[in-house]
């Protein structure tokens, strides 16, 4: 990263090219026109078969979901679930706990998700586009903060909230979780709204934009991807979080998903597991398909922020 | 709430060419004496939303706590006696007890292996992204992402079956197709030393998706041509990547290797769902369980956790020194 004048290329995972691969491997064996070197290619096989090694628990989890009991309780497990069925999923969704927590996931996750990247964005303006006085330590601050360990707080958080009367509140969730993610998030948006030189906005003024106008009209477009980049990373913080939920909803009628489905291992361990697994296919899948759907944008961008800083 | 599958990446150490903050005044604009009052409140009024809920979230709990690990805080107290200060009292008894001190030995045992583990894996599946050829990059990239985007509680549920002594799918393959017949029943979460090493797959598992991105993005920063040149010179490929690769991406794997250490130290997810599915949990408390496992004694769990504080800033403080000596905020 000291390597400032490298040009930020490939920063995306998946739409990189193959480039730094070449001056590596490229030997005075490489065969132009007969494809890649042999070298290369075995490594493409370890590459796939590591690949396989680390996707199976995902597959088993899904696999495991369509299967029934008695197929899941025999000696040789079943690999491919040629004649599954969806009982363990109609088994799930008759839960009405499901329904439920699946609502106050999204009601929390809103409410965090909102509130995080509206503050992170306010304060990262703040910290790129103002100096005053404490600036230096704010940003100091922000960055220690993170290294507190937070599974050494949740008993004072959670003693906090009692007093307010905010446990087993959706708010009182979001409060810490809100806590938990704006650090890190207005870090994040910082790198973008630097990455955005001021003299486009001053162009705007000088043709005649006021202050606010010329970054509303100029530089918050820009900022686009660095609030997608966010807003991923905190939703995926407040829908998969466990452990404040733990501390926090002790109520079983206000429990998150992940909590939801603690209860259902627990009710159904080494009897149902299929139902389990099914259990954890429906939290898992919309969070991976979003995943999947935005990681280009969001991976590109964390990078993006950290290699222009 | 962070753990390794949370993606807090690169960005934490930004590099050191950072765009100036920008010019006080707007060209052509404003007289250089009247507006300052202004423009200085902006900046406060703009962190202000941010600060409360850190204050109040963070702050406030992270005092509390400290004043507390001073206090006699227990059920009498509770109940709405007020506290009595007793000093070090509580530290004095944890720091006393045999106990608390095989806690702390083997967090940090198993902190500084997984992270260990974490970043050879990681940085050995980095280089091999960037030396495959397009598919196969492709395929191991997907791979990771799944595991990577995976919620946590979904992936510990999965684990558990994998384990499962009597029908789980890891004791099948050591028995049959590896042929080790003793494993066919293992139990692995009953035994200290085997419920860790399940605790450490898993845990690495979920860590090295991250390790990959973030050291395979610094790989492609370094410039061909220096790499090039480097082999012009006559440096075999096995110099090249000690002696230049290596030393150019040194940042980022620091910054990674830092967040490893901190999140593998306050591991708790992972051993709390372990012990629930049936481990003693006495052996095998990490420094987040047994906090938990004090909750009911507030001044303990106080003190507790500053220790923890403490013990995290003492594995991570020659960095942070470095990292503000050298970056430019």
């Amino acid at each position: 990263m000291t390597a400032s004048t490298a040009p930020a290329r490939g920063t995306s995972p998946l739409g990189a090219g193959p480039r730094p691969a070449a001056p590596l491997s490229r030997g005075r064996r490489t065969a132009r026109s007969g494809g890649r070197p042999l070298a290369t290619r075995l490594l493409g096989v370890v590459a796939v078969a590591v690949a396989l090694v680390w996707v199976f628990p995902i597959y088993w989890m899904i696999s495991s979901s369509f299967l029934p009991t008695n197929r899941l309780r025999t000696p040789t497990p079943t690999f491919v679930p040629l004649d599954g069925t969806l009982a363990n999923f109609r088994t799930v969704l008759g839960d009405p706990g499901f329904a439920e927590s699946f609502r106050t996931s999204l009601v929390v996750t809103g409410i965090t998700l909102a509130a995080a990247i509206l503050f992170a964005f306010l304060a990262a303006l703040a910290v790129s586009r103002f100096r005053f006085r404490g600036r230096r330590s704010f940003v100091v601050a922000i960055l220690v903060v993170q290294m507190i360990p937070a599974e050494g707080l949740f008993i004072s958080q959670y003693q906090m909230l009692d007093g307010w009367g905010l446990v087993n509140h959706v708010l009182g969730l979001s409060l810490v979780y809100v806590a938990a993610i704006v650090p890190f998030t207005i870090w994040m948006l910082r790198g973008f709204v630097t990455g955005v030189p001021i003299e486009l906005e001053e162009a705007g003024m000088v043709d005649g934009l006021s202050r606010t106008g010329a970054f509303f009209r100029i530089t918050f477009p820009l900022l686009a991807p660095g609030l997608v980049a966010s807003g991923v990373y905190g939703f995926l913080q407040a829908w998969n979080e466990y452990t404040l939920a733990l501390v926090v909803m002790t109520d079983p009628d206000e429990r998150t998903l992940p909590l939801w489905l603690q209860g259902l291992v627990e009710a159904n361990r080494a009897t149902e597991w299929g139902v389990v697994m099914a259990g954890a296919t429906m939290i898992a899948v919309p969070v991976i398909v979003f995943f999947l759907v935005v990681q280009n944008r969001m991976t590109g961008g964390l990078v993006a922020g950290a290699v222009k800083g | 709430m962070s753990g390794p599958y949370d993606g807090r990446p690169v960005t934490a150490a930004t590099p050191s060419m950072t765009v100036a903050p920008a010019p006080a005044l707007p060209p052509g604009q404003s007289p250089p004496r009247g507006r300052p009052p202004l423009r200085r409140l902006g900046g406060y009024a703009l962190i202000v939303p941010a600060a409360i809920p850190i204050l109040v979230g963070l702050g406030y709990p992270l005092a509390r706590q400290f004043v507390l690990s001073f206090q006699e805080y227990g059920l009498a107290q509770q109940f709405g006696r007020p506290a009595e200060w007793v000093g070090l009292d509580n530290y004095v008894a944890l720091l006393s007890d045999g106990y608390v001190w095989a806690v702390i030995v083997r967090s940090v045992a198993f902190c500084l292996a997984n992270a260990a583990i974490t970043m050879a894996v990681g940085m050995a599946l980095a280089v091999l992204m960037a030396r495959v050829g397009r598919p196969a990059r492709l395929v191991l990239q997907v791979s990771m992402l799944l595991a990577w985007g995976t919620p946590v509680l979904a992936t510990m549920t999965v684990w558990q079956w994998l384990f499962d002594s009597q029908y789980g799918v890891v004791n099948w393959i050591l028995a049959e197709p590896l042929g080790m017949a003793g494993m066919r029943y293992h139990a692995w979460l009953v035994e200290p030393l085997s419920f860790y090493a399940v605790a450490t797959v898993i845990v690495v598992w979920m860590s090295v998706p991250f390790v990959v991105f973030t050291v395979y993005a610094g790989l492609l920063q370094v410039p061909t041509e220096t790499l090039e040149a480097a082999q012009l010179d006559g440096a075999s490929s096995w110099d090249r990547f000690w002696l230049i690769t290596i030393p150019m991406v040194k940042p980022v794997l620091l910054v990674v290797a830092l967040l490893q250490i901190i999140w593998d130290l306050r591991v708790f997810t992972q051993i709390y769902v372990l012990q629930r599915a049936g481990a003693p949990t006495r052996d095998t408390h990490l420094l987040g369980t047994y906090i938990y496992s004090l909750a009911k004694e507030f001044s303990m769990a106080g003190a507790m956790a500053t220790i923890m504080l403490v013990l995290t800033l003492a594995l991570t403080g020659f960095y942070i020194r470095h990292m503000l000596r050298e970056e430019e905020l």
